[in-house]
């Protein structure tokens, strides 16, 4: 069981909750779960059954594309966060 | 070598004392040092961008003087190039989230640059589509554009990183702040080729939710500068987290940094508890001045009071 943090933009899709769980031993695992009890947050979080390209994902806080992609491990009671990309602060 | 005598402000752009932090690092056998680029003439790694950018578009004869220039900024871009601008002879106006903290469109004005303020709600993805837009429309505008231009992450190869690389004779962790994703990029590009095993590590800020208000995913925003392949670690810091490493710099080091100073501060402890020996260098953006309006230094809930403001 893996808690995962939902940005406000996909706050609609949920019901307004700002945090859900999912279960799941990979990233991959967690997110297919966590949109198969939400159907609406499919077409935002995935593009051709890849992570978007404007999606981040932290685990541990640390991203995922630095780990190892949407085959990082999530262990139980593991955080997830997601988060849109944005442009820094410069 | 910094001079003591220079014939102008922009001559003494770059070249910022690298100093050991040794009662921040985790343990005796990391070696943990910090690039203080707060020291620049505006007080900000921005200023190297600046120069580089306005002095690239010069060469290239795209930029023609007297030309209006436009740029979306959280802050410390624009200052530097209202430094520029004013030396150069160009009129500036920055797009700037109407949520930083009024150091930043106070001191802009000092400078005689004009402000265009995106919605607070939208933070810095509003400046840049806000800039892009007005740039589209009126091409009167010279753009420089940091997140996109090449001479940003030129500015710290050539600066910055060779600056760090003469310094040290052996780094392992590079640290900075994400924001355009320049300083990763060119300095660790740089230090690479001086150091292959360089593990090259962003420190990237968890904004509040009120400003990250963007429509979709789909209106998420990558710099071109940025490319995440390049780097080999990317750690989520929160505010309360980067105050946390303001607090603890100016504690034990004596450091007055910014924001992102703390989450750069608060990354490099992590990843050299990680390491059995080594040195860490951590790119410390700007100092603390333009932070000190800001409710967050006696507040209870540190997140709760940073929570509406872009801060890096």
């Amino acid at each position: 069981m893996a808690a995962i943090r939902i940005p406000p933009t996909l706050r609609a899709e949920v019901g307004g909750v700002r945090q859900l769980e999912a279960h799941g031993e990979t990233v991959a695992d967690v997110l297919d779960d966590l949109v198969e009890r939400h159907p609406a947050l499919g077409p935002q979080l995935l593009a051709d059954g890849e992570l978007a390209p404007f999606v981040n994902v932290f685990v541990g806080g640390e991203d995922i594309r630095t780990l190892d992609g949407t085959e990082t491990a999530v262990r139980n009671g593991d955080s997830l966060i997601l988060l849109p990309a944005m442009a820094g602060g410069a | 070598m910094r001079r003591t005598l220079a014939p102008s402000l922009l001559d003494l752009v770059g070249s910022t004392p690298l100093v050991e932090l040794p009662r921040l690092s985790p343990k005796p056998s990391v070696r943990l040092y910090a690039k203080l680029e707060g020291q620049n003439p505006t007080g900000s790694l921005k200023d190297r961008v600046a120069k580089a950018m306005i002095a690239s578009a010069e060469a290239s004869g795209e930029l023609e003087p007297g030309r209006r220039l436009l740029e979306p900024t959280s802050g410390n871009t624009g200052i530097s190039l209202a430094l520029v601008a004013k030396l150069r002879g160009y009129p500036l106006t920055c797009v700037m989230p109407a949520s930083v903290t009024e150091e930043r469109p106070r001191l802009l004005q000092l400078y005689g640059a004009e402000i265009v303020e995106s919605p607070a709600e939208e933070g810095s993805n509003g400046a840049v589509r806000l800039a892009l837009e007005l740039a589209e429309r009126d091409p009167g505008w010279f753009m420089p554009f940091q997140y996109a231009n090449e001479a940003n992450p030129r500015a710290h190869y050539e600066g910055t990183g060779a600056e760090i690389a003469a310094d040290l004779e052996r780094v392992d962790v590079l640290v900075a702040g994400l924001g355009t994703g320049g300083t990763l990029m060119g300095a660790g590009e740089r230090l690479r080729e001086s150091f292959p095993e360089l593990v090259v590590a962003a420190a990237e800020p968890l904004p509040g939710d009120e400003v990250m208000g963007l429509r979709s995913l789909s209106d998420g925003y990558v710099p071109p500068v940025l490319d995440v392949s390049k780097l080999d670690r990317k750690l989520l810091v929160s505010n309360e987290e980067s105050v946390a490493g303001v607090r603890l710099l100016l504690e034990r080091e004596g450091v007055f940094g910014g924001v992102s100073s703390g989450a750069v501060v608060h990354a490099a402890r992590r990843l050299a508890d990680e390491l059995d020996e080594g040195v860490v260098v951590c790119v410390l953006a700007d100092g603390g001045w333009k932070y000190l309006s800001a409710g967050f230094w006696d507040a209870d809930d540190v997140d709760a009071a940073m929570e509406r403001s872009v801060w890096w």
